[in-house]
């Protein structure tokens, strides 16, 4: 294994490149650029095409484009830029084309945007949250096999923290086992066979071999949508097992999280932790079992409490549940404020548990 | 069976009407009388005569001509209001042996997705756009779009558009050929059978132009719509030569 020091962006890159992705657009917006910067550095030499793209909305349809197309492809924003993209998103996950969007948000503030979505219809979007820039290496990785397996845009959330921090890393490819055929995609010999493909959110299909039509198709969207859900939970968490108090929190802030508890554990506290790796779809049955016995369920994140929804639905105690984190932003608007940092975080958990 | 329809028929006119491109896969649709099914048979007419048939993805937006998805044998992506450009440009870059081309309309593209058109021409995309300007949102019942030209009565400009309230009507093909990245832009018609022959030459020169490498090309086709301009069926060509076709100009813009 050899290290390399990189920041979360080249890092992102590299692992999205070894994943083998071969399109990529983006349109600046900070802290995403750095990952696309990267990408158009990388990208060519790997035989891919990175566009700067004039628009969100252009960046995202090309990027549907040329999954539609068959090549394993990516773009990426944050906040108003996701926003931009969402009609795509969504559209992408009931017409059944596989892409990655990296939501290099500015802070935590995009959780509700990142998992219930702005598009259109019934649709779900898988979304990793990685804690640190090894993780978002792998998850990265994982995301294109996700895509792929399950036929659908699927998302990382990360953060400022995330994107530009330097760490040293190993970027080797990841083997997530075997994948279902592209049987599906378009690649232009369909034509005059009477068998041309057709990728389409209303799946009527064609004239001489007819398509279950919006009903039948979204139906089925919703019970892969189902399917997902219950397969793809992920999470993280240590000390529940006697903690009469559990935090949760997700992404950069859980790494600060699990610093601060495991020294309140070294002091005696009956404290443990519980971090939601996939935030859609929410590991809750896990986290339900994880907070069985526990007097406060604290959640902490870097927004007015957004999460804490999720957490208020599948906790064992839903009147166990606190809110100790909140909005704080640093001055410039483009990463956070004072409340992530580790005193600050011991002094919140202190404070709302009983 | 091909039939050249650069000249005169030799067959009698009955046996050509009854002519459909195998590509063809059923029965359109549309209104009588709509010029978009015309627009649609020299378009698969030509990909049949160039031999790309197998080398062809179609991306369509949504219009009246979206539901030709249905009865093209080609491989289509249908996409996003307005994003078909955007969309083309991720297929043909990951895929540049392959001939790409989008079907839009009016509303679709001067209106949604006039940004995603301009874009890909001033890169010089590779691909054919072709644009269905009928001047209304047929689709949606007839309401005012960025084309619709001076006077004329929509659901949305129920006395005709009057550019003191609603400004004027955009010419696309005239933007696309301003761009350098063009290599084709032509405007037709196809409200006669000598606009149809012409149309069909332009998208066979637009395809051409892509399959040379040459960089954007489109063809803007002006297409009948008596449903959305309120007209009698039978009068939709005339109206269509005294209206679109005055404001707008048919011919070629850019040949490179
Ligand atoms: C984002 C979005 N907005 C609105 C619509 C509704 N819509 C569907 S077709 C259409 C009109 C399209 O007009 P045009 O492209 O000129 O096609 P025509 O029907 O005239 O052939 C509209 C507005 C839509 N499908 N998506
Ligand atoms: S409304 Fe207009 S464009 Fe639509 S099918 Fe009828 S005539 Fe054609
Ligand atoms: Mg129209």
């Amino acid at each position: 294994m050899s290290l390399e020091l990189l920041d979360g962006g080249a890092a992102m890159a590299e692992a999205a490149i070894a994943a083998g992705c071969r399109f990529f657009t983006g349109y600046p917006m900070s802290p995403f650029t750095g990952l696309l910067e990267e990408m158009s550095r990388r990208l060519p030499a790997a035989g891919g095409v990175c566009l700067n793209a004039e628009s969100e909305i252009e960046g995202v349809n090309m990027t549907l484009g040329a999954a539609a197309a068959g090549a394993r492809a990516a773009t990426g924003s944050c906040g108003q830029g996701i926003a931009l993209m969402q009609e795509a998103i969504a559209e992408a996950a009931l017409n059944e084309t596989p892409f990655v969007v990296f939501n290099l948000a500015r802070n935590q503030q995009d959780y509700f945007q990142a998992t219930r979505g702005g598009g259109w219809g019934d649709y779900r979007t898988i979304t990793l949250a990685p804690k640190d820039v090894p993780e978002a290496v792998e998850h990265t990785q994982l995301l294109f096999h996700l895509a792929d397996k399950h036929r659908a845009p699927v998302m990382l959330y990360g953060d400022p923290l995330l994107a530009q921090t330097r760490v040293g890393v190993d970027v080797q490819p990841r083997d997530f086992g075997p994948l279902p055929a592209k049987d599906w995609v378009l690649d232009g010999t369909g034509g005059g066979t009477g068998r041309s493909r057709q990728i389409w959110t209303w799946a009527m299909g064609k004239a001489n071999d007819p398509g279950p039509g919006p009903d039948g198709h979204w139906r089925a969207i919703a019970d892969k949508f189902d399917r997902i859900a219950a397969e793809e939970q992920r999470h993280e968490e240590s000390m529940v097992d006697d903690a009469e108090t559990v935090v949760v929190a997700f992404g950069t802030a859980a790494k600060f999280v699990e610093h601060v508890v495991a020294g309140l554990r070294a002091e005696g506290h009956r404290i443990g932790w519980f971090r939601p790796v996939t935030l859609w779809p929410f590991p809750g049955a896990a986290l339900r079992r994880a907070t069985t016995g526990a007097r406060n369920v604290l959640v902490f994140e870097l927004n007015a409490g957004q999460m804490l929804d999720d957490v208020r639905i599948h906790a064992a105690d839903r009147d166990a549940v606190r809110f100790v984190g909140g909005v704080s932003i640093a001055e410039s608007g483009l990463s956070y404020g004072p409340l992530l940092d580790a005193p600050a975080i011991r002094e919140r958990i202190l404070g709302g548990a009983t | 069976m091909i039939i050249d329809t650069s000249g005169p028929p030799v067959l009698p006119a009955k046996q050509v009407a009854d002519f459909k491109p195998s590509l063809l896969l059923g029965e359109h649709s549309l209104c009588p009388g709509c010029g978009e099914p015309v627009a649609l048979r020299i378009l698969l007419e030509v990909l049949q005569e160039l031999d790309i048939v197998q080398r062809t993805i179609g991306v369509v937006g949504h219009g009246c001509y979206g539901s030709f998805v249905r009865i093209m044998d080609v491989d289509v992506l249908q996409c996003l209001h307005g994003r078909a450009p955007a969309c083309a440009t991720g297929i043909k870059r990951v895929r540049p042996g392959v001939a790409v081309f989008t079907l839009q309309g009016d509303g679709d593209m001067a209106n949604e997705g006039l940004q995603e058109v301009l874009h890909a021409a001033a890169r010089g995309e590779n691909i054919t756009c072709v644009m269905l300007n009928n001047g209304v949102f047929g689709d949606t019942g007839g309401q005012q779009t960025a084309t619709t030209v001076l006077g004329q009565r929509t659901k949305t400009s129920i006395d005709g558009r009057d550019p003191e309230l609603h400004g004027y009507p955009i010419p696309v093909a005239d933007l696309v050929a301003s761009l350098r990245g063009s290599a084709y832009v032509a405007r037709g018609a196809v409200s006669t059978a000598a606009g149809v022959l012409q149309a069909k030459r332009m998208l066979r020169k637009a395809f051409q132009t892509q399959l040379d490498g040459a960089g954007f090309s489109l063809v803007e086709i002006l297409t009948m719509c008596p449903t959305g301009w309120f007209v009698p069926t039978a009068e939709g060509p005339t109206y269509q030569q005294g209206t679109m076709e005055q404001t707008y100009g048919i011919g070629e813009l850019v040949t490179r």
